[in-house]
């Protein structure tokens, strides 16, 4: 494993690469536009409600509810940043041939793999985390109201995006690129829809789907950090106001509520999970012919 | 006896892709210090042999050493320079950075990096160049870089695969410049190509594949054989034309006379012999088959071109 220490090397070419290729920049400057307009949107959703006299704890629920959905666009756009970094990463080398050259070298597969997700990893746990905490940061700013964990929320988004991203990565080892996007952002939709059929099933008392729903959480985690999200979105106040209007199995079935946070057990499991696939990725790769 | 240990030997090497079989058998060795010349036509398993020398893809079966080592070992691969065929670098890298992202993979101290950069640049012309981004380069630029690229830090083997097919006549003439200042280094140089003429200027020994094993090999003497040989004399009695026949089969054309297969080193004794019995000579034209000549007659049609005593590798 001498070639490990070549690992820095990969993770500043795959940095740059991101900065050269200008996706980062392009997204950055549209969060940007999207952070302003969301600021002034909630502006005057919220001077709007004030002037009809809405009460502080009606304010916070919908305004908590609106961040919730923005959170969950965000959460969608940043998977598909993921989804899309990660496909060209391996597949893309390979198919235009700049491996060749590169592992000619005393540079291990599983050295390059290694680079590669760290590199990635930080890029979208970068833009994840700065542009969470701005887009909270904007609604705390323009609304007052700020939700009781925002690292926490947009640390469970980057997360999101972390295990796209090695889902991807894993496909790219072995299939081309457009392809491993491609089922990348599928199987993330297909995961954040199981976990609204397992709500739905939970709420109508369908055992399978529930079974369904977990199983699925476990494989693909991705939906399980997106409810993370949601719970460190929400006011205490707004959980036990809509806890104690409705039945627990009737709030299940809403795909934007979490009536409780994260399980450490299962947050061990997706950095398992995560660590997991990084392996296969690198076997996956070894056995691959150039 | 000590005998030296090979730059490159492989035994057997055997590589299928499902029912397709790329190489048959490879067996050859390449001598430290040469230019070796690999020769073949289309999906004659060229490629396919130069990516399992570097761990690339792996053998079916069989195996061989690389610089003494096992096939893509990768302590070996630090000594090693590789030009693919499909020459290709990140184009959002500028000429200076790729060549500054081979330097840190293949180990190179970094107190040498920056002349390393330089000298590989000026090498292969591209100093004026080297802040330029590699996307914006021609096929032809990105080939030079490839060929610094592989001769960054003097590696002791630099493995050349089609290294002068996106180049024009000066950029081939640059390249024949290349290799043999590379085996003036010391450096083995195996040059895969299926340009005769470049293989022919080059090149110390060849081995000619087909179908995935290697038919022929050797120097190009060894592989040419004994050519032929015209000379305009006059001043010669018959009976000294004549007696010329010891050389070789002779043809009298009156100003010119023929003799085939006669060794390049018999030709300066020809000549002293015409001198020695009174004769003027007004011109000397050796000929042999070229090396284009040989190769179609080996993977040709006529399998009766292939010379069995040039088998041995």
């Amino acid at each position: 494993m001498t070639s490990l220490r070549l690992v820095p090397t990969i993770v500043r070419l795959t940095l740059f690469e991101a900065l050269r290729r200008r996706t980062l920049w392009a997204l950055i400057a549209l969060t940007g536009v999207v952070v302003i307009l969301t600021g002034l949107g909630f502006e005057y959703l919220v001077s709007q409600a004030r002037d009809r006299g809405t009460s502080e704890l009606q304010l916070q629920l919908g305004v908590s509810q609106v961040l919730i959905l923005c959170a969950f666009m965000f959460g969608f756009i940043l998977a598909t940043t993921a989804a899309f970094l990660a496909a060209p990463a391996i597949a893309g080398d390979v198919e235009s041939g700049v491996l060749q050259a590169m592992l000619a070298r005393p540079l291990g597969r599983g050295t390059f793999v290694l680079g590669r997700w760290l590199g990635l990893s930080i890029v979208v746990v970068g833009y994840g985390l700065g542009a969470g905490l701005l887009e909270i940061g904007a609604m705390k700013l323009t609304s007052g109201y700020g939700p009781p964990d925002p690292l926490g929320a947009a640390g469970a988004l980057a997360g999101q995006g972390v295990i796209v991203l090695t889902l991807t990565l894993f496909l790219s080892s072995r299939l081309p690129s457009i392809a491993s996007g491609a089922v990348a952002v599928v199987a993330f939709g297909l995961g954040w829809g199981v976990g609204v059929l397992g709500g739905v099933g939970a709420a109508l008392g369908v055992d399978s789907l529930e079974t369904v729903s977990s199983i699925v959480r476990v494989a693909f985690p991705s939906d399980g950090l997106w409810r993370s999200a949601i719970f460190a979105l929400e006011p205490p106040a707004v959980i036990a106001v809509l806890s104690a209007n409705r039945s627990t199995a009737v709030l299940q079935a809403n795909p934007f509520f979490a009536g409780k946070g994260p399980d450490p057990l299962y947050l061990a499991w997706c950095a398992a999970w995560v660590a997991g696939v990084v392996g296969l990725t690198i076997v996956s790769f070894r056995r691959r012919e150039l | 006896m000590m005998t030296m240990e090979a730059a490159i030997e492989t035994r057997d090497l055997v590589k299928r892709y499902g029912r397709t079989t790329a190489l048959a058998g490879l067996t050859m060795r390449v001598d430290r210090g040469e230019v070796f010349g690999f020769l073949g036509p289309n999906g004659a398993g060229k490629t396919t042999s130069v990516k399992l020398l570097l761990g690339l893809a792996q053998p079916t079966s069989g195996g061989g050493t690389v610089l003494g080592a096992p096939l893509g070992d990768r302590e070996a691969r630090r000594r090693v320079g590789y030009l693919p065929e499909l020459f290709r670098y990140q184009p959002w890298l500028r000429a200076r950075e790729v060549l500054a992202l081979h330097c840190a993979l293949a180990a190179i101290p970094p107190p040498q990096r920056f002349g390393e950069i330089s000298s590989a640049l000026d090498l292969v012309g591209l100093t004026d160049r080297a802040d330029d981004l590699v996307g914006t380069f021609s096929k032809g630029m990105q080939q030079r870089l490839g060929l610094g690229t592989a001769l960054l830090g003097r590696p002791e083997l630099v493995l050349l695969d089609e290294p002068t097919s996106a180049l024009d006549p000066v950029g081939r003439a640059d390249v024949r410049r290349i290799i043999r200042t590379a085996r003036d280094r010391g450096t083995t140089v195996f040059l895969n190509s299926h340009l005769l003429s470049e293989v022919e200027l080059v090149c110390d020994r060849v081995a000619v594949v087909d179908a995935g094993r290697v038919i022929a090999a050797g120097t190009l003497d060894e592989l040419l054989g004994d050519g032929s040989v015209r000379i305009r004399v006059d001043g010669l009695a018959p009976d000294d034309r004549q007696r010329l026949a010891r050389f070789g089969p002779l043809t009298d054309d009156g100003d010119w006379l023929s003799i085939r297969t006669i060794g390049t080193a018999q030709i300066p004794e020809l000549v002293a012999a015409i001198v020695g019995a009174g004769g003027r000579v007004h011109a000397v034209e050796p000929g042999r088959a070229s090396l284009e000549e040989r190769f179609l007659g080996l993977v040709g049609a006529d399998p009766g071109a292939s010379d069995p005593e040039a088998r041995s590798t």
